[in-house]
Formats: structure tokens, C-alpha cells, sequence
């Protein structure tokens, strides 16, 4: 067969087949559908991250006896932060395809989204501003950065707060004092908190001080940063100090410190070993924010109940972690979900939290109310609660954390792991965390 | 489809001549006829190269100018930087970190693959009780998913709880902690990587030795020859060009390594391959460059570093199978 071609008419029709194709993959995306009466069935999807989720089970039942039009999907409990916040940048940077109505941002991560704030929708427009007193001011002022001019990015969910957990069966086991009031007082500082290890050390051979490196090392950052600079990784204009800030050289050399004390577990934090860890009771205290009460109770689970306790943290309170909830302009009911937003971020919805998972609230109103001041949790020994987390949270000066965060961090914590499992000194490790960190942060 | 393609349009001006009313009808069809021939082998072949030019063409014409850009989620504007983004690349001691270790794991692995998938292909290929089975039994691993079997060696190569540390400690020898030491590290990667594709290399060269014909054998025997001779004589020279196809094979998939290192290591920095680097791949970094630091435009740089390596290893692989052909 010998067939010549001509292009033309081939060209025309494959034009032509491309465009209708076209059309029918953009059709529909595009209305706006933002007119729909208030009672027609919606389904609004939330997105949330962490093997625990953020304890919304209850709010969702009570939110769909006030609004029974409305059905409430969740999605992403059991998902890590990294994995979470991968596939949510690569939804809001789509154009918000695929994302849920409602997305929850955490403090280390909602940064990068300041520069796409243009993605999300300005909460204002409906009445944020009249909550602004429902939240402490420095976590309403990471939600609605002054940078974004009035715009109001997301509504706090929780805060990390900070203490020490604890296994009492093991400080008995070293003869150390298993009373909170006591434990505390045996670190007034961190450089107290690692003379106890050490003499925790020379009592129990075989189990280990501390958990791992990294999590001790961001408790610590975070608190010398409030304390200190007021950030970390980035200057507030956003420049990379990672190897000029102090807080971060003094956190990193105290952690060198307390890995060379032969204290840490070398544990990667949120690895399946590190679960493995609290199941088996491989070490005696963990730097604890409020949502790592939840991890502990999910990962250790009942065998451990009542072997945990909390004390107060060495050093003067901080902050690690905490979230927001925020909604992607792509919701086809952006005001049905900013509704729903605050209700979940009321005082009310942040108390149900805590109680579900003990999430410590970001709400001045709910962290009062009896409900959470007055809390104790059974499964640490009736620590209470609500009183050793609340106690510094009120006063807290925040953290500012920068666009890469996650990222800068990620090589930090990998130059301390290289410390625990003996490939490098610190001086080394932290040339590398300084030169990949900087590579990281570009 | 027609065929009668020369003839159709010079006799059209005769019949128009001839019959004095046009038959419209049969010139409509005869030109449908010309559309037919010219037009429709291409309309047949136009769905795939639809779905190539969405899915295949559009990505790689589209990393190939994402490269030349710095674009990154975190930039309001796309800017063009020309070449900077591979000058980087090439200074980038990160980069070729990853490259050693995507060479050494792919080497660590492949090697003792292809050999352990010579062997059990040759103990398969003699009569003996339950065949069918253990045919079977060696591709089950190329069913199963890779995050299962990631997660699966993850806990085997557990540093304190885990299987091999378990084996290492009863007879007396000191755990050892897999995801600290490269070395260690690839090993570990490797045995997850043969695990899964031995079967599959064992089955293509059962395949190719049950087509030998088993004269040759006879013959072979009845000269003398041990039956190792016979293997190394016989099978392995006529299993040439299924080697090779299993080597480049082994070698697309080995350059591309990213789900068993990336499951090896299950924590948060699971994509940084190690806390210095120990067994990350190149797609790995890629992952990281893009997913984590979010810098979009060294990603597509990254993504045609790599492709212009798998380039050159295949022209290696290319000169091997002429080398062998000119052997014969």
C-alpha cells in the first residue's frame, strides 16, 4: 500500500478533536456554583493529617444536627505531616484540584503557604475578624499574618504547648523521685534535665533517657527562639540565618551534648521503630507538647496506661506545633466551609478536641474553662493536664518560622541522627546541617 | 479500505466526459474512498499518540522548560534562568552522591539477581516432583506490591527489633544498625530489590532454556560432558540475547530505583535517603528537590540529568549486545 499524505485535512481534524477534548476535560470546573440555597444537600470534605487525627468525631455528629443538609467527610487520619503537606501543595498549587473544602495547615508548614495566600479564601469575608479574641494573639496573628494585610488565611486549631513526659516504673527502677511536683523540680534547666539522665544512666543499663535527638532538639529550639530571637531558620524577613541565629548553634550544641551523655534511645522520631519504642518501653521521658500525649497514648497503648506521667518541661515553657484549618478557593461552598471552620475552631470545638485527644486549645476562652484547666488524663497517672500545659501557654512569645522550614529542619535532624548513630562529631554534623540545610532552604 | 489507489482519480475526468449526467453519488464516494486511503491509518493510530501527547510528550516537553526556569509554588512569577539550574547541578555534590548510590545499589543488586536467576532457572529446568509448584512459587514475589514488601524488610532490617539483628545476636554477633552505614544499607536494599525480581529473571530464562532442544543435551552426554559442562557449554552460550535483554532490563529499572529505598527508611525524613545521604537514589532527591524544598525548575533539571544517565548507560548496554553478536 503506498499512501502519500497530505497534512491538511489531518491536521484540521486533529485540531479539531483536541479542542473538543479539551473543552470536555475544562467544562464544569469552571461555574461558580457559590449561589446554592442553604438547604440543598452539600457535602463539605475536611482534610486533616496524624495517626490520631484532630478528635473531630463527636463535633461532626453535633455540627449535622444544627445543619442536616450538610454531610461531613474526613479524610487523611493515619497520614504524616510530610506526606499530608506533599500532596496539599501540589493540590493548592493546581489551581486547589482535589483538595478538601476544608484543609488543616500546621504551624510549620502554613508558611509556605503565606505566598500562595491568593489560593485560599479570606476568612474575613465571613466575620472572622468579630472571633480575633478567640484565640491567643500571637497564634490569631500566624493565621492572618500582617504581611497578608487583613486577609485571614486560617483559624487555629490547637497549640503544642510543652512538658516532660515520663515513665514512673523507670525513674523508680533508677531511684529517682516518680512524683510530678518532684520530677520537675529536678530540672530547673536542660542542663539539669541532663545531669538527671546521666545519673538515670548509671542506674538502668538497659533502656535509654531519651527518645531521640530530634525531638528533644526541636523542644529545645523552640523554647530558646521564643526566649531568644523569636525565630529559627529564617529572619522575619524571611532571609536563611540558619548558621548565624544562636538559638539554633545553642540548641544543636545541647543536643550534642546530651547524645555524647550516651541518653538517646536513637530513635528517628515517627519512624515504626520509634513506635516500636513505646511499645516496648525502650526509654524513660519524651519532650512532650500537648498532641504528643495523643501519640503516646496511641503508640504505647493500654499496657502502658498508668506508667506515663507529665511534668513540667526544664527551662521556661515554649511551643512546638499546632495547627490551623483553612479553605482552599477551590470549595464549591466556600461559605458553608468557613461556617464550619468556626465552628471547629470555636471554644467550644477546641474544648472537644482536648478532650477527645488532648489537643491543648489555641482559644484564651476554652483554655479557662473548667473543662480543660480543670482536666486530668487517666491514662498519665491523672496528670493534670489542662494546668501543667495551659500554665505557660497564655504567656508564650511566638516563634516565627520561615517558608522552607520543613525542609531546613529535615537536614538539621538528619545531621543530629548522624551524631546518635556515631558517623560524625558535632563539629562535622554541623558543617553538614549547615551546608545541606542552606542547600534546603534556597 | 480500498486499494485501488492509482487508478481511482485518472479515470475521473473520463467518466465526467462520458456519462452527461454527472453521477454525483459515485465521484462523492470516490473521494470518500481517497479519504478513506489517506486520512484513516492515521485516524486509527490517533488515539494512542492523543494519550502519548497528554501524558508522555506534554511532561517531557514540559520538564525540559521547567528546567530552564527557577518555578517553585513559593514564587509568585516563573522566571527564566536559562542553563543555571544545571551549572548547579553540576557542582551539586549532593547530586552525584545520589548517583553513587543508585550505580552501587543497582550493581549490589543486579549482579547477584541475574546469577541467583540463572540458577534456580536451571534447577527448574529438570523433571522432578512438584515443578508446577515451585514454577509458581518463584513468581508470587512479582505479585506483590513493593510498599508491602518495603514495609515487610523494613521491620526485617529493624535495628532493635528486628529479624536479621534477632539471627545476628543468637549466634553471637553484634546487631548492626542497617540504615546508618552505606554499605549495610545497600545490602539491605538489594536483598528487597532480589527478592521481588529474581522470580520474574528466573522465569524469562526458563522460558528461553525450554527452547533449547534437548539433542543437544543428549549429544553433550553421550560425549561425556558432566552436566555443569552442559550448562556453561550449551545453556549459557544460547541464553545470550536473553541475558542481555534481562541486563538492560534490570538496568532501566535499577537507575530508576525509588519506592524500596524510599520505604526502607519510614520515618519523616524517609526521603533524604539516610541521615548523610547513605542510599539515596536519584529519584529519590528528585522527590525531595521537588516535594520538599519545593524548587520545582532543579527538579526538571534533575529529572534530565537522570534521563541523559540512563541514555548513556543504555549505549554502554548497546555496545555489549554488538560486542557478543560479533562474537558468534
Amino acid at each position: 500500500m503506498r499512501v502519500t499524505m497530505r497534512g491538511r485535512p489531518l491536521v484540521a481534524l486533529t485540531a479539531t478533536t483536541i479542542a473538543v477534548l479539551g473543552m470536555a476535560a475544562c467544562g464544569g470546573n469552571d461555574d461558580d456554583s457559590g449561589g446554592s440555597s442553604s438547604n440543598e444537600p452539600i457535602t463539605l470534605t475536611v482534610d486533616i493529617f496524624g495517626d490520631q487525627g484532630f478528635g473531630y468525631e463527636s463535633l461532626y455528629e453535633e455540627y449535622k444536627k444544627t445543619h442536616p443538609n450538610i454531610t461531613i467527610q474526613e479524610r487523611g487520619k493515619g497520614l504524616g505531616l510530610g506526606d499530608y503537606n506533599t500532596r496539599l501543595t501540589q493540590q493548592i498549587t493546581a489551581g486547589g484540584a482535589g483538595a478538601g473544602d476544608i484543609v488543616a495547615l500546621e504551624e510549620g508548614t502554613i508558611t509556605q503557604f503565606y505566598a500562595q495566600a491568593d489560593k485560599f479564601v479570606d476568612l474575613a469575608k465571613y466575620g472572622a475578624n468579630d472571633l480575633k479574641n478567640n484565640f491567643l494573639p500571637w497564634k490569631w496573628e500566624q493565621g492572618a499574618p500582617p504581611a497578608l494585610k487583613g486577609k485571614v488565611l486560617g483559624l487555629g486549631t490547637d497549640v503544642g504547648g510543652m512538658a516532660l513526659c515520663y515513665r514512673r516504673d523507670l525513674f523508680q527502677q533508677a531511684g529517682l523521685p516518680t512524683d510530678r511536683e518532684a520530677v520537675g523540680q529536678l530540672w530547673p534547666t536542660w542542663e539539669k534535665f541532663i545531669e538527671t539522665g546521666k545519673t538515670f544512666a548509671s542506674k538502668v543499663k538497659d533502656k535509654k533517657f531519651v527518645d531521640s535527638a530530634t525531638n528533644f532538639y526541636n523542644v529545645v529550639l523552640m523554647q530558646y527562639a521564643g526566649a531568644g530571637t523569636g525565630y529559627t531558620y529564617y529572619d522575619k524577613d524571611n532571609n536563611l540565618v540558619l548558621d548565624s541565629n544562636p538559638d539554633v548553634k545553642k540548641a544543636f550544641d545541647l543536643t550534642t551534648q546530651m547524645i555524647a551523655a550516651g541518653l538517646s534511645n536513637n530513635l528517628a522520631s515517627f519512624s515504626d521503630e520509634w513506635n516500636a519504642g513505646f511499645k516496648n518501653g525502650t526509654f524513660a521521658t519524651i519532650a512532650c507538647p500537648a498532641w504528643m500525649t495523643g501519640v503516646i497514648k496511641g503508640q504505647a497503648g493500654d499496657a502502658a496506661a498508668g506508667k506515663w506521667d507529665i511534668a513540667k518541661a526544664p527551662g521556661e515553657g515554649g511551643n512546638w506545633g499546632g495547627s490551623f484549618l483553612a479553605v482552599p478557593t477551590s470549595s464549591k461552598h466556600p461559605k458553608e466551609a468557613a461556617e464550619l471552620v468556626k465552628f471547629l475552631t470555636s471554644p467550644q470545638g477546641q474544648i472537644a478536641a482536648f478532650k477527645a485527644l488532648g489537643n491543648l486549645p489555641s482559644s484564651p476562652q476554652a483554655l479557662q474553662d473548667p473543662a480543660v484547666s480543670g482536666a486530668t488524663n487517666d491514662y498519665f497517672n491523672n496528670a493534670p493536664v489542662g494546668q501543667i500545659f495551659a500554665a505557660g501557654a497564655t504567656s508564650l512569645k511566638p516563634v516565627y518560622l520561615g517558608p522552607k522550614n520543613q525542609a531546613v529542619r529535615s537536614e538539621v535532624e538528619n545531621a543530629l541522627r548522624s551524631v546518635e548513630q556515631g558517623n560524625a562529631d558535632p563539629a562535622k554534623a554541623w558543617a553538614d546541617a549547615v551546608a545541606k540545610g542552606t542547600a534546603a532552604g534556597k | 479500505m480500498s486499494l485501488d489507489l492509482s487508478t481511482a482519480p485518472s479515470r475521473g475526468p473520463r467518466t465526467h466526459h462520458r456519462a452527461a449526467p454527472p453521477r454525483a453519488t459515485s465521484r462523492w464516494r470516490r473521494q470518500l474512498t481517497r479519504f478513506d486511503i489517506k486520512a484513516s491509518p492515521y485516524l486509527y493510530v490517533l488515539p494512542f499518540f492523543l494519550l502519548f501527547a497528554v501524558f508522555g510528550l506534554y511532561p517531557m516537553v514540559y520538564t525540559a522548560w521547567i528546567a530552564l526556569t527557577d518555578r517553585s509554588p513559593l514564587n509568585m512569577t516563573i522566571n527564566f534562568i536559562g542553563a543555571d539550574n544545571f551549572v548547579e547541578l553540576w557542582h551539586d555534590h549532593q547530586f552525584w552522591t545520589a548517583v553513587q548510590n543508585t550505580l552501587g545499589i543497582f550493581v549490589l543488586s543486579t549482579v547477584p539477581q541475574l546469577l541467583l536467576a540463572l540458577l534456580l532457572a536451571n534447577a527448574l529446568n529438570r523433571k522432578m516432583r512438584g515443578l508446577g509448584f515451585f514454577r509458581m512459587a518463584i513468581a508470587i514475589p512479582i505479585i506483590t506490591s513493593t510498599a508491602v514488601v518495603g514495609l515487610v524488610f523494613g521491620f526485617v532490617f529493624a535495628r532493635d527489633f528486628g529479624l536479621v539483628n534477632w539471627l545476628l545476636e543468637q549466634v553471637g554477633i553484634n546487631k548492626i544498625d542497617w540504615r546508618a552505614n552505606r554499605l549495610p544499607a545497600w545490602g539491605a536494599i538489594s536483598a528487597m530489590v532480589d527478592w521481588r525480581w529474581t522470580g520474574y529473571n528466573a522465569l524469562i530464562y526458563l522460558a528461553a532454556m525450554q527452547s533449547i532442544p534437548r539433542d543437544m543435551y543428549e549429544a553433550a552426554a553421550i560425549d561425556g560432558a558432566s552436566r555443569r559442562r552442559q550448562f556453561w557449554t550449551i545453556t549459557i552460550p544460547l541464553l545470550r540475547p536473553t541475558i542481555i535483554f534481562t541486563v538492560i532490563i534490570s538496568t532501566i529499572g535499577g537507575l530508576q530505583l525509588f519506592a524500596e529505598p524510599l520505604m526502607f527508611d519510614n520515618s519523616p525524613r524517609a526521603l533524604s535517603g539516610g541521615t548523610q545521604q547513605q542510599f539515596q537514589t536519584v529519584t529519590m532527591y528528585l522527590v525531595q528537590t521537588m516535594n520538599e524544598r519545593l524548587r520545582y525548575g532543579y527538579a526538571g533539571a534533575i529529572a534530565l540529568a537522570l534521563f541523559v544517565l540512563i541514555v548513556i548507560i543504555s549505549l554502554i548496554n548497546y555496545a555489549l549486545i554488538r560486542r557478543i553478536s560479533s562474537d558468534k
